[in-house]
């Protein structure tokens, strides 16, 4: 497994993980109150902020451990990286047009907020998934 | 389930032919990963232009010697 297949696989990993945990506090919370009441901004941010850093340090982890010839970024890794981004991209504009119709319609900032973030999960899974079907099945 | 590429390839038979060259062998010499060397010999990645005249010219060959192209699937 190369490099970029494995930091492929951390950045499914940890963009799952992170969003699970968001949605268990912050669903956990709503039992209490209206879903919109919820104080949803520590654990948006606290997640967000724990995926940044768990990524980096996986990063790093994985490059100590992955063997150099297996190191090189070569043609077939930017290939599968354009099909991905290309995939995880067109989710961050989905995101930018939902908030701004949220926010013409002038919606809870919780809505607004939440499709927001919704949307760059769903950039980083769909754009991860990609890679990780295309490394194990090839294109 | 893997996908095959309509382009076939000689890699292997040409590896054992010139001093049973392993595949970590051709990959260092073309400057990809050896991932990407067995991608391409099982019919999974059509390597670029430039990767396949380089793989050709490690073998002294010319790209239909390395390379064949099924045509279309109907």
């Amino acid at each position: 497994m190369t490099l970029e297949e494995r930091r492929s696989w951390t950045y499914l990993v940890v963009a799952v993980v992170a969003y699970g945990v968001y949605l268990v506090t912050v669903l956990g919370r709503a039992a209490s109150a209206p879903l919109v009441d919820v104080d949803y901004v520590p654990a948006m941010l606290s997640t967000i902020g724990a995926a940044i850093v768990a990524g980096i340090v996986v990063n790093i982890v994985i490059g100590m451990f992955t063997p150099k010839d297996e190191s090189t970024i070569d043609v077939r890794d930017r290939d599968i990286a354009r099909v991905g981004d290309r995939v995880g991209q067109s989710f961050l504009v989905v995101g930018g047009v939902a908030a701004l119709l949220l926010a013409i319609v002038e919606a809870p900032y919780f809505y607004i907020a939440n499709v927001v973030y919704l949307c760059f999960v769903l950039s980083a899974v769909l754009g991860a998934v990609p890679k990780v079907v295309i490394y194990r099945r090839g294109f | 389930m893997v996908k095959a590429t309509r382009v076939t390839n000689n890699i292997r038979a040409l590896r054992l032919a010139n001093g049973e060259m392993t595949q970590a062998d051709l990959a260092e010499r073309i400057g990809v990963t050896r991932q990407t060397v067995i991608a391409i010999e099982q019919g999974r990645y059509s390597p670029s232009l430039e990767v396949a005249f380089q793989i050709a010219h490690e073998f002294g060959a010319s790209l239909d010697e390395v390379f064949q192209y099924g045509g279309k699937q109907s």
